[in-house]
């Protein structure tokens, strides 16, 4: 393994701002994976630390298939998961709505322009990611259709499912998105949290980077248990909405198979604990996403299934 | 009459409101709109003394208004009571929400009630102010694609500048985008800085909203004369000084000034070392349109915008 710095700059009084890459093997440039680009992706740099670790074990006992290079970028912003602020520190910008970057622009733009200069001529990307919505996800890999996604590659994380969803405008400046137009095979891959670190979701999204790198046989390794992944187009989920504000109290979880008619979750009036309102299964399915913030706005999507 | 545009129950013994308050007068049966919106950033606050402002002195002479005005004062009523540019809570910009969906979430929903609502104006103005780290000179930015329709509107506004920007994709979830594109014509101003009012620019807008009223025959009382602005057209009319070291920025110019080329902008500091980490100098010749106005900078923080000389000259006879 080297050590490479993908991007630097000065503070004025911090220490200065690092963006490091960890290589193994040499050759191709064949997949890079990235971890937290926010300040709240804790789950997210914990799989990359833990896939760095792997990789490492790996490499010593000779798995790697030489003349290819996998890169792992730990954390592309340090700053903000320092002080545990989600977006940049000073302007409260987001670097992954800064892609593809210009590093005469402003800071995010620069420190996006600065990774994607050192990342963008990788056979496939692959991104921890993380979502605005709070709640936790069913491990997944989601693709935008941009036109150059490669579904078919994705199945080969062994993930049970693959989400293909619409670019949407405010897309267009992710990394995800650039990757795929400048070429890159760019895959978003979620495990259930983010700011807080799910070890078991972890280890999964970990094993299916590392399967991933097995089938397309830059690494040698071979996983027991692979699913074979079903494809999901977005538009096909359902999604349950909160009828009424109030606190959220849920009865089911992630990944469980629910019955139409079921009540999913309770909507409890918050001063005096009567129940307002019921969230039921409009179908048959599986909760693929559940909100889990104490309190939920009416009108919010509080889960998704996947129809069964 | 203050007007419900969109309602949403908060989990707590609270509402959040989007309001507006219609001023009509006139006969005409199918009356001119216009619409005035501002606070979709919560921290932009130079368009609440415009809705104040142009509230007071319609209601003073309603006799010369043949029309509608509807002022929404704040668009993200959160986002203004807590200091927070975007929405709180779901830490979204809601300039990055239109044109919303009344069948999505809660943000969503507002968005395309709001959109429902203002659709339909005859013209609408979403103002802005730049944010905390900026002042900017009053300017209407324009989308090259409305360039036809939106400039006529904005040569009457009162406004220093014109500048008519680019097309992106990560632009048509805006506000004004999205109604643009249903054909109501929208402007967006940005004047002042974020977390303050300055009163003169509110002034001189709310001057130019009376101006355009005229022109749209929506208003038959005395006007001010406008001032003609500078139109910059395209990203190679504008030049962008951005910060090439962190540290703590101390302003040499004001915005609105002529610079010529080499002419000092401002420096950078180390107050720990006590030295002067880079002097800033305009890099062209033009009118200091942007110019940093939050002193902590990072390594390409924006420090000033020029618009470069134009081949007109200023009041002094001096090119510019």
């Amino acid at each position: 393994m080297r050590t490479v710095t993908i991007y630097e700059n000065h503070s004025l009084y911090r220490d200065n701002f690092k963006v490091q890459g960890y290589v193994f093997g040499t050759g191709k440039k064949a997949v890079c994976i990235i971890g937290n680009m926010r300040g709240n992706e804790y789950q997210q740099l914990y799989c990359c630390s833990q896939l760095v670790k792997r990789l490492k074990q790996l490499e010593s006992e000779d798995k790697l298939i030489p003349g290819y290079e996998i890169l792992v970028i730990p954390s592309a912003n340090p700053y903000s998961i320092n002080i545990e602020k989600r977006f940049w520190p000073i302007d409260n910008t987001d670097i992954n709505r800064m892609f593809p970057g210009y590093v005469k622009g402003e800071t995010t733009q620069r420190i996006a322009g600065g990774i994607f200069e050192k990342i963008q001529e990788y056979e496939c990307g692959i991104q921890f990611a993380s979502n605005y919505m709070p709640g936790e996800f069913m491990p997944h890999i989601n693709i935008m259709k941009t036109g150059f996604e490669d579904v078919q590659l994705a199945k080969k994380f062994g993930m049970p499912y693959v989400v293909v969803r619409n670019t949407r405008p405010y897309d267009t400046t992710t990394l995800n998105y650039n990757w795929q137009i400048w070429n890159t095979k760019a895959f978003s891959l979620y495990t259930t949290s983010t700011a807080q670190i799910n070890h078991e979701s972890a280890q999964r999204g970990v094993e299916s980077v590392l399967t991933f790198l097995g089938q397309c046989d830059y690494i040698r390794y071979s996983r027991k248990e692979r699913f074979l992944s079903q494809i999901i187009d977005d538009q096909d989920m359902i999604s349950v909405r909160a009828p009424e504000a109030g606190l959220f109290e849920p009865l089911v979880h992630v990944e469980q198979e629910v019955h139409k008619g079921m009540i999913l979750a309770k909507i409890l009036n918050p001063v005096d604990g009567e129940e307002i309102a019921q969230v039921y299964a409009p179908s048959e399915g599986i909760v693929f996403f559940m909100h889990n913030e104490p309190l939920t706005y009416g009108h919010t999507a509080v889960l998704k299934m996947i129809p069964v | 009459m203050i007007k419900t545009v969109a309602s949403v129950s908060l989990p707590v013994l609270e509402k959040l409101e989007i309001r507006k308050n219609r001023i009509e007068s006139g006969t005409d049966q199918k009356k001119k709109r216009i619409s005035i919106v501002t606070g979709i950033h919560g921290d932009e606050l130079e368009g609440q003394y415009v809705c104040y402002e142009l509230s007071r002195r319609l209601q003073e002479h309603m006799e010369c208004l043949n029309g509608i005005v509807d002022i929404y004062p704040a668009m993200n009523p959160l986002g203004i009571d807590s200091i927070t540019r975007g929405i709180p809570a779901f830490d979204l910009d809601m300039n990055r929400v239109f044109p919303g969906n009344e069948d999505g979430s809660m943000t969503e929903y507002v968005a395309a009630k709001i959109v429902e609502d203002l659709a339909g104006s005859d013209l609408c103005i979403d103002i802005h102010a730049s944010n905390i780290f900026l002042t900017e000179i009053p300017q209407v930015r324009i989308n090259e694609l409305h360039t036809k329709t939106l400039v006529p509107f904005a040569e009457k506004l009162n406004v220093d500048l014109i500048w008519i920007h680019g097309s992106s994709t990560v632009l048509e979830s805006t506000l004004a985008y999205s109604l643009n594109s249903r054909n109501t014509p929208t402007l967006v101003v940005e004047m002042g800085v974020g977390m303050r009012i300055t009163k003169s620019y509110c002034t001189q807008l709310v001057n130019g909203i009376f101006s355009v009223m005229k022109d749209m025959n929506m208003w038959s009382g005395p006007t001010e004369s406008v001032c003609t602005p500078m139109i910059a057209r395209g990203e190679d009319a504008v030049c962008f000084l951005n910060a090439p070291i962190a540290g703590i920025f101390i302003s040499q110019a004001k915005h609105g000034d002529f610079l010529q080329d080499g002419d000092p902008i401002g420096m950078i500091v180390d107050p720990l070392k006590g030295i002067i980490l880079e002097r800033l100098k305009a890099p062209t010749a033009g009118i200091l349109f942007t110019i940093r106005e939050y002193p902590v900078v990072d390594e390409g923080s924006l420090i000033a915008r020029i618009l470069k000389r134009t081949g007109r000259k200023d009041e002094n006879g001096n090119d510019i």
